[in-house]
């Protein structure tokens, strides 16, 4: 028995030798069995994804008005040219990039620090879960409408307590303030949710153990739990920071961009519903992929090997 | 297996049953809902008028106008035959028709809906010499002043400036409401006082701009009202409603509004609207009368539409007579023939007390400019001139000029 064992699985390091350092025959097959499985969705992945993006790539390389379909002819690069050196799209970059470092920050702090809470709780864990999770269980747009009432002068509760005549919504940076709290109260549940599941897989021993060799709270916090919960706060951070970036819902609802507060989604769809510029609007939404890819890569280049799935075999 | 192939059969033939009505076409009329249910009587009187030819089935869009578009542009791209009425703003029609959404209206049903309707209604739905949409409703603002305070109207806008700085001096109320803020507002008012300085935005052909020094009075007087002490603190947050609002609460003597305020006023502040009087809208130039900006709606038919020859005809009797003066008195929408203004029915005159200063107004009145860009065009022109008391009137000017070329030509973005 062990010798035909042994037999067989010296064939198959031989054989795996032989292919220069390659795998086994028993995780090729098993890796190929991998992929059949999940063809299936992957092509339908694809083919729903790959069309739609492709045709945008081809949009953008025409100047396609809807207004004007008899003048439609390819531009190649022209588009892109006025998307780059438009002032109205870095304003909206430099917003964007504005509401994103600051809500995710902020976020990511408040989130932390209820997902702490969520897991030390000893009292009515379910009732503390579920408070939390309440804002990020509301539509964006109905929680973005009761805003938008909450600071429009003379019938919104928080606008009465700002000094008379105060429209915040109009001016830029006030705008902007509400815009960053209105995302960081919808969104901080969600980023609590992800690190309280990485929380729970601190091993609590190990916090034992440093306690009982005298290390105090915070460098128990710093030294030992963020360490361990990297690969959450990769998942966390990466999430938050791409949907962050493409932010529509609550500028739409509470300023429709006006007083320049236009995120790169919102003046995307003002070109393509509203001036129906097929062309440019395809540009801006190429280059919002390319800028959200960018991101992406940055967060797994940046989190090496802490990106779950990296670990070694 | 035999009785999942009669299921089958069976729905198969109630599928075909729907097209085989053998009766009236089903029109779809696709229109803002109105304050009151006067459209679906509209369309149920005209259904019935038409001894089974069509029956009009009312399909309301969102309130606001850039809802309406949205609705209406999505569906019609994706060559939607389920609309056959559309009810357009009237900035549209030169956009839909280039785009090839609507049918130009054959020239004898075209003669009769020139017939007796206003001018510059007419204007706003013809492109390129064809008549592309009926007149239905149209709007236009006059001045409301308080008569205890005011004993005769302003004429010209330095005249109005004058009286509220008196009226300042003397510690009454003084301000003059109107909307300023960043929106299709904005491009209204301005086009208004272009207008009014004897000239225009862009060229009779719609290809390039034509502002010169009529635009720099109009820029300067709309300057000196936004920077003196006539001007609200909100102006530049102001929409209609929030105007009507303002002059309501009583802190102001005048108001450059739309008729719907008129109405409210009688609801809301009854002490005010018994001194509540109304006049045409005042001069930018002494010897040039004002030419007002007409707002409203007009109704075309869709270039994917099963029955247009059906949808032209019900369009000629929603907009009859009979049923503007029921759409003046029940919503408050001013009609656009011409003949109720001048053979008013008494109810007529309840609702319309100021519908000589309308019907003057409408004779000499202006439109937008007739462009398939106009959206973007007034998107650029509110985001240049916001707000009002920043207003630098040749420094604009130029802006304009460069923003219209773009918008034209669909080069650059905007906001």
């Amino acid at each position: 028995m062990s010798t035909t064992v042994e037999a067989e699985s010296k064939r198959g390091e031989q054989t795996g030798a032989a292919r220069g350092g390659g795998l086994s025959e028993r995780s090729r097959a098993e890796r190929k069995l991998g992929w059949t499985l999940i063809a299936p969705a992957a092509i339908v992945m694809i083919l729903v994804t790959a069309y739609p993006v492709g045709y945008a790539i081809y949009l953008s390389l025409q100047r396609y008005d809807l207004r004007f379909p008899a003048q439609a002819q390819f531009v190649w690069f022209s588009n892109y040219a006025e998307v780059l050196t438009s002032g109205i799209w870095w304003n909206s970059v430099w917003v964007t990039v504005f509401i994103t470092v600051i809500s995710v920050s902020l976020e990511f702090v408040l989130g932390f620090a209820a997902a702490m809470l969520m897991h030390r709780t000893i009292f009515a864990r379910g009732t503390v879960r579920t408070a939390v999770l309440i804002p990020y269980g509301i539509v964006t747009v109905v929680a973005a409408y009761s805003w938008n009432y909450a600071w429009t002068p003379s019938t919104g509760y928080l606008a009465n307590l700002l000094p008379n005549g105060a429209a915040p919504l109009t001016e830029t940076f006030p705008a902007l303030a509400i815009i960053i709290v209105a995302e960081v109260w919808k969104t901080t549940p969600f980023m609590a949710i992800l690190l309280l599941a990485g929380l729970s897989l601190v091993d609590e021993s190990l916090l034992n153990a440093a306690k009982v060799d005298g290390a105090t709270a915070w460098q128990r916090f710093l030294k030992i739990t963020v360490p361990m919960i990297k690969p959450a706060i990769l998942v966390a951070l990466l999430f938050r920071t791409l949907d962050a970036f493409r932010i529509f819902d609550n500028i739409y609802i509470l300023t429709n961009g006006s007083a320049g507060t236009g995120s790169v989604s919102v003046v995307d769809y003002d070109n393509l519903t509203i001036a129906l510029n097929l062309g440019i609007g395809s540009a801006i939404s190429i280059l919002i992929f390319i800028a959200v890819a960018i991101i992406a890569f940055l967060f797994v280049k940046g989190f090496g090997a802490a990106a779950p799935g990296q670990e070694v075999k | 297996m035999a009785a999942a192939a009669g299921i089958a059969g069976v729905l198969v033939l109630a599928g075909c049953g729907g097209t085989s009505s053998g009766g009236a076409a089903q029109l779809n009329w696709y229109i803002t809902n109105p304050s009151a249910s006067v459209f679906i009587d509209a369309a149920a009187s005209c259904s019935a008028a038409s001894g089974g030819a069509y029956q009009i089935n009312v399909r309301y869009l969102p309130s606001d106008a850039d809802g309406q578009r949205q609705q209406l542009v999505r569906r019609l791209a994706a060559r939607d035959s389920s609309l056959d009425i559309l009810g357009l703003d009237v900035t549209w029609t030169p956009e839909f028709a280039e785009a090839g959404w609507i049918q130009p209206w054959p020239e004898a049903k075209a003669n009769q809906v020139r017939n007796g309707t206003f001018e510059t209604s007419l204007q706003t739905g013809t492109y390129k010499n064809q008549l592309y949409s009926a007149p239905f409703n149209t709007n236009t603002q006059l001045l409301w002043y308080r008569k205890d305070l005011v004993p005769t109207p302003p004429k010209t806008w330095d005249e109005m400036i004058a009286m509220s700085e008196q009226l300042a001096q003397q510690g009454k109320p003084h301000l003059l409401e109107t909307p300023g803020a960043q929106y299709e507002g904005l491009t209204v008012w301005f086009n208004t006082m272009v207008s009014s300085a004897g000239g225009q935005i862009l060229n009779d052909a719609g290809t390039q701009s034509a502002l010169g020094p009529p635009a720099l009075t109009a820029l300067a007087t709309m300057q000196k009202f936004a920077t003196s002490v006539a001007a609200d603190p909100s102006l530049s947050n102001q929409k209609e409603d929030a105007a009507r609002l303002a002059f309501e609460g009583g802190k102001a003597a005048f108001e450059l509004n739309y008729p719907f305020i008129y109405p409210s006023a009688k609801k809301n502040a009854p002490d005010l609207f018994k001194n509540l009087g109304y006049a045409v809208y005042p001069r930018v130039v002494a010897d040039k009368p004002s030419k007002v900006t007409i707002g409203g709606f007009n109704l075309a038919v869709s270039q994917y539409s099963k029955n247009p020859q059906q949808a032209f005809d019900a369009i000629q009797c929603l907009r009859g007579r009979d049923n503007q003066i029921a759409n003046a008195t029940g919503a408050g929408l001013p009609p656009t023939l011409t003949d109720i203004y001048q053979n008013p029915p008494p109810g007529f005159v309840d609702s319309y007390p100021f519908y000589k200063e309308i019907f003057a107004s409408l004779n000499q009145a202006s439109v937008r400019p007739q462009t398939p860009a106009y959206q973007s065009l007034s998107i650029l022109i509110a985001r240049i001139l916001s707000p009002p008391s920043a207003i630098s009137p040749q420094q604009n000017l130029d802006s304009m000029q460069g923003s219209i070329a773009s918008a034209l030509q669909s080069k650059g973005l905007i906001p």
